[in-house]
C-alpha cells in the first residue's frame, strides 16, 4: 500500500502491524493530550503542585530528555567538527532523537506554566540574568537547529527527493551541515549549562546552590558535562531497543563501540567531577550556610543517603568502568547494562536537582514536603513518549535513518527465497516488493 | 532593568516584629487578606495550594512539658535585597515580572507579566511566594467589599506580600498634595502593622533615623545590614538573602531557630558565603 | 527582546547575551537562506533530483 514511499533496499512489516501499532501508542498520546487539554483550559489545579512543589514530575521530565536528547548535540561535535566520520551512520538517529526530546521539552514547559499565552513574555520581557531566560532562548534557537538538522532527512523520502527541489535542498543543507553542527553545539553548551544554572544560583536553596566561575555555577559546567556524557548512551539504548523491536541489526558493532567508548570516558571524566562537585559542597558550602548532609539526606521518608550511592557510583562510575573496558565494552549484555545505568543516572541527576530542591526544608522551623503527581501530571509526562514511538515508528517506515541498514539486513536471500517458496504453488506470481 | 530616577535619597522599607509580644492570633494574616483581595476557597484545609502573604508559623523549643515554650513567627515577605537588590526571587524571574525597587526597597510582583512559571516560588526559602492555582471566586455580595486599590490576580501567575505598596502609592500622593518632601512614617503603614493589637509590628523607613524601625533594628550597612540590637536577628541571614523583616526576641532559642546553625556555632554567627 | 528594546540599559551582561544570540540567529538564517536560494538555483539549472550524494 506504501510501498513507494519505503526506503528501497529495506523491508517493513506488513501495513496492517504498522497501523495498529501506531493505534495502540495512539490510545495513549490521545490520554496525554487529554490531561494536557484539562491543564490548559482549567489550570495548574490540576496537578498535584503546591506552593511548597512549584516544579514537580514534568519538569523533571523535561530537564531529563534534554540531557537525554544531548546525544544529539554531542554526537553532531563529534562528528562534523572533531571528524569521528564513522558516526555519520547513527548521527540520523540521533538527531531523530534530539528534535523528539527537545520538541517534549518545549511542549512540556508550554503546559508548565500557568498562563500559556503568555509564554512569550520571556523572548519579550526577557531578563537576561535568569538562567531561564538563557534556557528558553537557547532551546528555541537550538530547536531550530535540531529542525535544519532534520529536515534533509525528510526530504531523502524516496518520493519527495524525486522532487528537484528538495532534492537539492536536502544536499545543500548537508554541505554546511557542519555550520549548523557547530551552532547547535554553541547552543546546546550554554541551555544545558543554564538548565544546571538554574539550580545552582538558587543561594536561598543551600541543596542546590553551588559556587562557581563568573556568572556560571558548577553545575552549569556539571550540566552540560553530563547531557554530552549520557546523551549518547540514550541514543544507543534506543538504537538497541530499535533493533529489538525490527528484530534486525541496524548500526554496525563498531560505530556503537565507537560512541559507546566515548561515552564512557565523557562518564568518567564527569563522574570525577561530579565527585569533587559533591565533597566541595558537602564540605564547604553546605556548612558555611550551617548546614550539614543530614539536613538533606534524613528525616523524611524517600530522599536518603542511597540517592548519592545510586547517581554517583552505581550510574556513574559503574557504567563508566563498562565502557571504558574494551572487553566488557565488547560484550553486548554489559554494554547495554551500562547505558541503561547511564540513562538512571543523569535522570536522577536531573530529578536531585529539581525534585529534591523543592523537598528540602530551609527555615529550620519548617518541614520536609514529600509530594505525589495527579494523573494529569502523569499522562502529560507520558505523552511525550508516545509522541516519540510515534515519531520514530513513522520515520523509521518512511525515511532513511539508519544507512547500514540495506546492507546488514540483505533483502535478495529473503525475497529469493520467499520467490522459491511461491514458485512451489504459483508459479506465475510476481516476486513481492520490500 | 532600569535605573530609576531618584530625587529623594533612597528609601528601605522594613519591619520589626517583636516575637515576645506576638500571641499568634492571626489578626495580621485576616488584615491582609481582606486588604490585598486575596481570594480564597471554600474549603481551605489544604494549606499547600491556599494564599496567605502573611503567614503565622508556630515555633517550639521541643522541650517536654513543663519546659516546653511556643512562639508565633508572623512571616510576611521578606523584601529580601541581597547584594545590590540580587534578592533570590527577583534575580531569576525570566520575564522581569518581579523587581527591586531602589526607590522604596520593595520587591514587586507584576501580575500582568507574570506568566506563572513558578522559578521565584523555588527560589525563595521563606515560601513566601504563593501560585494562583485557581481563579478567584468570592462569595456572592462580597465582591462588593473588595477593596479598589488592588488588583486581582488572575489563575496561573504568582502574587506575594507588597507591603502593602497601594498604601504607599496613595500616601506619596497626599504628601505631594500637601507639598511635603517625604511620605511621613504615619502616612504609609501596612495593614497588618495597624491590626496587630500587641503592637508587635513595626514598620518604616530602614534608612530614615527618624523612623521607629530604624531605632529599634539599627542596620549595620557594613555587615550587610545585620541588626545592632542584641535581641534582633532575621530569618536565614547566613544564606545572604539581606531581608528587610527583621525580628526581636529576648530567648535565645527563639533567635537561633531563625537561622541554621552548625551544632558547635553561635547564634548570630554570620558566614561568608560567596555569590 | 529585540536590540532597539526600552527596557534596558546596555550593559556588558546584555552585550553578550544579545551578541550571542544574534550570533547564532544571523548563522541559522543566513545558512538556510543560503541553502534555499542555491537549491532554487540548483533546480532551474535542471540538476538531475534523483541519485545519492
Amino acid at each position: 500500500m506504501d510501498t513507494a514511499l519505503i526506503p528501497k533496499g529495506v523491508r517493513r512489516c506488513p501495513m496492517w502491524q504498522f497501523l495498529l501499532g501506531l493505534g495502540i501508542v495512539g490510545a495513549v498520546l490521545a490520554w496525554g493530550v487529554y490531561a494536557m487539554l484539562l491543564c490548559w483550559f482549567k489550570g495548574l489545579n490540576q496537578t498535584n503542585m503546591n506552593n511548597y512543589y512549584g516544579f514537580a514530575l514534568w519538569i523533571w521530565a523535561d530537564l531529563a530528555v534534554i540531557a537525554l536528547g544531548g546525544g544529539a548535540f554531542f554526537s553532531g561535535l563529534l562528528k562534523y567538527i572533531i571528524g569521528k566520520d564513522e558516526l555519520k551512520h547513527i548521527i540520523n538517529y540521533a538527531v531523530l532523537i534530539g528534535f523528539i526530546c527537545y520538541s517534549s521539552a518545549l511542549l512540556i514547559l508550554a503546559i508548565d506554566i500557568g498562563q500559556p499565552l503568555r509564554g512569550w513574555f520571556i523572548f519579550w520581557h526577557a531578563n537576561i540574568h535568569s538562567m531561564l531566560t538563557e534556557v528558553a532562548f537557547c532551546l528555541s534557537c537550538y530547536f531550530s537547529v535540531l529542525t535544519i538538522e532534520y529536515i534533509p532527512l525528510i526530504l531523502e523520502n524516496r518520493q519527495l527527493n524525486k522532487v528537484p527541489f528538495f532534492h537539492h535542498l536536502s544536499h545543500n543543507m548537508h554541505e554546511v551541515m557542519a555550520v549548523f553542527a557547530a551552532t547547535g553545539a554553541f547552543l546546546s553548551f550554554f541551555h544545558q549549562g543554564s538548565l544546571g544554572g538554574v539550580a545552582g544560583v538558587l543561594f536561598g536553596r543551600p541543596f542546590a546552590f553551588r559556587e562557581g566561575l563568573l556568572i556560571w555555577p558548577w553545575t552549569f559546567f556539571l550540566f552540560t558535562w553530563s547531557a554530552a556524557a549520557y546523551g549518547p548512551c540514550f541514543t544507543l539504548l534506543l538504537t538497541w531497543i530499535t533493533e529489538k523491536v525490527t528484530r534486525k541489526k541496524l548500526v554496525k558493532d563498531n560505530v556503537v563501540e565507537l560512541l559507546a567508548k566515548i561515552s564512557g570516558w565523557m562518564i568518567l571524566t564527569y563522574t570525577v567531577a561530579k565527585i569533587c562537585d559533591t565533597t566541595r559542597w558537602a564540605n564547604i558550602t553546605v556548612p558555611g550556610m550551617g548546614q550539614t548532609l543530614a539536613d538533606f539526606y534524613t528525616g523524611n521518608a524517600f530522599y536518603g543517603y542511597w540517592i548519592l550511592f545510586v547517581e554517583i557510583v552505581l550510574c556513574g562510575v559503574v557504567p563508566a568502568i563498562i565502557l571504558i573496558s574494551a572487553p566488557l565494552r565488547k560484550n553486548p549484555a554489559w554494554r547495554i547494562t551500562a547505558f541503561f545505568l547511564g540513562v538512571i543516572g543523569v535522570s536522577l541527576n536531573r530529578w536531585v536537582m529539581i525534585l529534591q530542591v523543592m523537598a528540602v526544608p530551609v527555615m529550620p522551623f519548617d518541614s520536609w514536603a514529600l509530594y505525589y503527581p495527579s494523573w494529569q501530571e502523569v499522562a502529560t509526562t507520558i505523552l511525550p513518549v508516545a509522541y516519540g514511538v510515534i515519531l520514530i515508528m513513522i520515520s523509521y517506515r518512511y525515511l532513511p535513518i539508519f544507512p547500514q541498514e540495506a546492507e546488514l539486513n540483505p533483502i535478495e536471500e529473503a525475497a529469493t527465497a520467499a520467490v522459491e517458496i511461491q514458485t512451489d504453488t504459483t508459479p506465475d506470481l510476481e516476486p513481492a516488493q520490500a | 532593568m532600569k535605573h530609576e530616577q531618584q530625587h529623594n535619597p533612597p528609601m528601605k522599607y522594613g519591619m520589626a516584629i517583636d516575637l515576645d509580644k506576638c500571641t499568634g492570633c492571626g489578626a495580621c494574616m485576616v488584615a491582609c487578606m481582606s486588604e490585598n483581595n486575596i481570594p480564597f476557597r471554600e474549603d481551605e484545609s489544604d494549606k499547600l495550594v491556599s494564599i496567605s502573604w502573611m503567614s503565622v508559623f508556630k515555633l517550639t523549643n521541643g522541650k517536654a512539658f513543663p519546659d516546653t515554650e511556643i512562639c508565633y513567627l508572623p512571616r510576611p515577605c521578606q523584601h529580601c535585597e541581597g547584594h545590590g537588590g540580587h534578592s533570590p526571587c527577583v534575580s531569576v524571574c525570566p520575564a522581569t515580572a518581579t523587581d527591586y525597587s531602589a526607590e522604596t526597597g520593595i520587591v514587586s510582583q507584576i501580575y500582568t507579566r507574570c506568566f506563572g512559571c513558578r522559578y521565584c516560588m523555588g527560589a525563595c526559602p521563606y515560601h513566601a511566594r504563593y501560585f494562583n492555582w485557581w481563579d478567584p471566586v468570592w462569595p456572592e455580595g462580597m465582591e462588593k467589599y473588595l477593596s479598589p486599590n488592588v488588583s486581582p490576580r488572575m489563575r496561573g501567575v504568582v502574587e506575594k506580600c507588597s507591603f502593602c505598596f497601594h498604601r504607599y502609592q496613595l500616601a506619596k500622593n497626599k504628601a505631594y498634595l500637601n507639598d511635603e518632601r517625604t511620605v511621613p512614617e504615619a502616612a504609609y503603614q501596612t495593614a497588618c502593622t495597624q491590626a496587630c493589637p500587641a503592637g508587635a509590628i513595626v514598620f518604616g523607613d530602614l534608612n530614615n533615623p527618624a523612623h521607629q524601625v530604624h531605632q529599634i533594628v539599627k542596620p549595620d550597612p557594613r555587615k550587610g545590614n545585620k541588626s545592632r540590637n542584641p535581641r534582633a536577628f532575621r530569618l536565614l541571614e547566613r544564606l545572604g538573602t539581606n531581608p528587610k523583616v527583621y525580628y526581636l526576641s529576648s530567648r535565645e532559642w527563639v533567635r537561633r531557630a531563625g537561622d541554621n546553625y552548625l551544632a558547635h556555632e553561635k547564634t548570630g554567627q554570620v558566614s561568608n558565603v560567596h555569590h | 527582546m529585540f536590540p532597539f528594546s526600552f527596557e534596558w540599559l546596555w550593559d556588558t551582561g546584555h552585550i553578550v547575551f544579545h551578541g550571542g544570540l544574534w550570533y547564532a540567529l544571523n548563522i541559522i538564517g543566513i545558512g538556510m537562506t543560503y541553502c534555499v536560494i542555491k537549491a532554487v538555483i540548483d533546480s532551474s539549472k535542471g540538476k538531475g533530483g534523483h541519485g545519492r550524494h
